[in-house]
């Protein structure tokens, strides 16, 4: 590695030593409040970086990430919730043996939540991404639904529609943004491997992939596991942001405002999801105010829930109608710009390692 | 020479549509076999199907001695035939290194697990690749581009990259979908030289389509010509020049009654 290189490596690890100082010293002194929104902007994050996987780099359009995500939480919540809390909730039928007296910390228990979504999207990937585009889409949509109805219904372990409450609560931004940019490193070391080019390949030109020798459905199917895992682990974190949950949560509206983050931040960009995710999570904050009754050109407006996602459709329909790639494309953010902002050049011997 | 592709009785159906009807192919190895015939004669369903990418209804598609019938596309590519498309499909988002990388993929020892941890072996063995796809574009003088996107680059070498990425897969039998569409004569003359250059250089056999016929009977040793799906006649290439089979199919039948 020559001095560019060194000098790309020490900025990063600067950035991140800098990042988790900021953390370690705002989750004390921060508004609560702020920190909440902060650890909703990682969760955010987390889903918009794996449903990329699956949608901006490996081109499946994948509609049933909420459904992986309900499969985290639950399976969070259920391991982690003190076994006398458990008694007093699943009042409606007690709940399963096997898991009345289970409790786990909170580390494993975000673990076993990401594999555990994973061998659904295992399950699921199997007979659905045979399928492609649409029906893919359909398929995944209709298996996201299945599988909160099954959680509705399988009242023994999920409790049900009256979902489950008292589940630890966890406000340390080490741990969300931790796990967001776990997140991010392994999906950044993904994308950029042999395995990340394979699964772009499948998305530029499925035949052509093929024709270089590459197993599709094997790859999609590990791209899809991936994504599930990672979604698994965001739910876990929902589940203790949050510290109630319920089926009703993980429907089908909210894998479009995963969507919609991937959109805007632009398909095939991790920076981007980032930066989208932060930005759509204090947005949905800040925007709270256009639901409250108001007084707009001498007409009386009563305040209408949801006029918020109103707003994000129409930055949604600006950015299909006049900038589609989104916030940020295909592109990464990159040193090298940073680095040639500042006049310090590049040597050729580094343009070529790039690429290896 | 010893045989390398056979086709035995080999048909393809769509529905009622018969594009492929009992054709039978023997290619022998290091030959260049030109495979041509009319607009809709059936001539990318005959490569479609050797590679995999259909079924053939009926009959049977031997390589190197083995039954690879109904193999995946990608197996197919694993045990020694490469393809090029009518339509060049590059991966576009690439450059003209990762697209050549690509075809590593598949021998790759390591697993996922050692790219993200970034441990030796997969690193090594990236290494080497890396190493053997630059020498591979450096042999199709396309090196002096390894950085540039493959999007960017004009006509011709978009061409001869996706020849390369081909070869990057080490294959025995190379299949040429129309690899001179688009070009002038000029260029059309450098490619044959190109052919014939690469078969030598890496031991292939070729077998192309093609409907420019100074380039087909310029490098093919023999001739395949198909219309309708039948297999009307095979030959050095004087031979299909004076056929009288085959100057109908492509010129019309002159009619009794005129």
């Amino acid at each position: 590695m020559d001095r560019r290189g060194n000098l790309k490596f020490i900025l990063t690890l600067v950035v991140v030593l800098l990042t988790f100082g900021a953390l370690y010293i705002f989750q004390d002194s921060m508004n609560s409040f702020y920190a909440r929104v902060l650890n909703l902007a990682a969760i955010y994050a987390i889903l918009a970086l794996s449903l990329n996987l699956i949608l901006g780099f490996t081109g499946m359009f994948s509609l049933g990430h909420a459904g992986f995500m309900c499969i985290g939480s639950y399976v969070a919540a259920v391991l982690t919730m003190s076994p006398a809390s458990k008694e007093i909730i699943y009042y409606m039928e007690p709940i399963h043996p096997l898991l009345a007296n289970v409790q786990w910390p909170i580390l494993p228990a975000i673990l076993m939540a990401g594999l555990v979504a994973a061998f659904f999207g295992f399950l699921i990937g199997f007979p659905a991404l045979r399928l492609r585009d649409d029906y893919l889409a359909i398929a995944t949509l209709g298996f996201a639904e299945i599988i909160r109805i099954v959680v509705t219904n399988a009242i023994p372990f999920t409790n049900g529609a009256l979902g489950l409450k008292n589940i630890p609560s966890v406000n340390s931004m080490l741990v969300y943004w931790g796990c967001a940019i776990l997140t991010l490193l392994i999906l950044m070391r993904i994308i950029n491997s042999s395995w990340g080019y394979a699964f772009k390949a499948i998305r530029d030109n499925e035949i052509a992939a093929q024709a270089m020798g590459i197993n599709i459905f094997k790859h999609k199917l590990m791209s899809f596991t991936i994504g599930a895992f990672f979604a698994g682990i965001a739910g876990a974190l929902m589940a203790f942001l949050i510290t109630s949950i319920d089926p009703t949560m993980y429907r089908f509206t909210f894998t479009f405002q995963i969507l919609l983050i991937v959109v805007l931040g632009g398909m095939g960009s991790l920076s981007g999801s980032i930066i989208a995710a932060i930005i759509f999570s204090i947005a949905m904050e800040a925007l709270r105010f256009v639901e409250s009754p108001m007084q707009l050109l001498g007409l009386q407006i009563p305040g209408i829930p949801g006029m918020r996602m109103v707003i994000f459709s129409i930055a949604l329909l600006l950015v299909i109608l006049f900038y589609r790639q989104g916030l940020m494309g295909t592109r990464e953010f990159n040193w090298d710009w940073v680095l040639d902002r500042l006049g310090i050049k590049t040597s050729p011997k580094v343009k070529r390692g790039e690429a290896e | 020479m010893a045989e390398i592709l056979r086709t035995e009785q080999l048909s393809m159906e769509f529905g009622g549509l018969r594009a492929v009807s009992d054709l039978d192919l023997s290619i022998s190895e290091g030959e260049i076999i030109g495979l041509i015939g009319p607009n809709g004669a059936g001539k990318t369903t005959v490569f479609n199907v050797i590679t995999g990418v259909y079924r053939p209804t009926t009959g049977r598609v031997i390589f190197n001695g083995q039954d690879i019938t109904g193999w995946r596309p990608d197996q197919v590519t694993a045990k020694g035939i490469a393809r090029t498309f009518q339509n060049i499909r590059l991966f576009n988002s690439m450059t003209v290194l990762e697209n050549v990388m690509i075809s590593k993929h598949v021998r790759l020892q390591s697993t996922l697990g050692e790219a993200v941890l970034g441990l030796p072996r997969y690193g090594r063995e990236r290494h080497k690749h890396y190493h053997e796809c630059m020498e591979l574009l450096a042999k199709v003088q396309l090196d002096d581009v390894a950085n540039e996107m493959a999007t960017s680059l004009p006509y011709g070498k978009q061409r001869r990259l996706e020849i390369a990425r081909a070869l990057a897969t080490e294959p025995k039998l190379l299949l040429l979908d129309e690899p001179a569409a688009g070009m002038n004569p000029q260029e059309s003359l450098e490619l044959m030289e190109f052919v014939r250059h690469i078969r030598d250089e890496f031991d292939l056999t070729v077998l192309m389509i093609e409907h420019h016929m100074e380039v087909v009977m310029g490098i093919c040793q023999r001739i395949y010509v198909l219309d309708y799906g039948v297999n009307l006649a095979v030959g050095t290439p004087e031979e299909i020049q004076n056929n009288q089979q085959v100057i109908e199919a492509y010129l019309g039948a002159v009619d009794a009654d005129a």
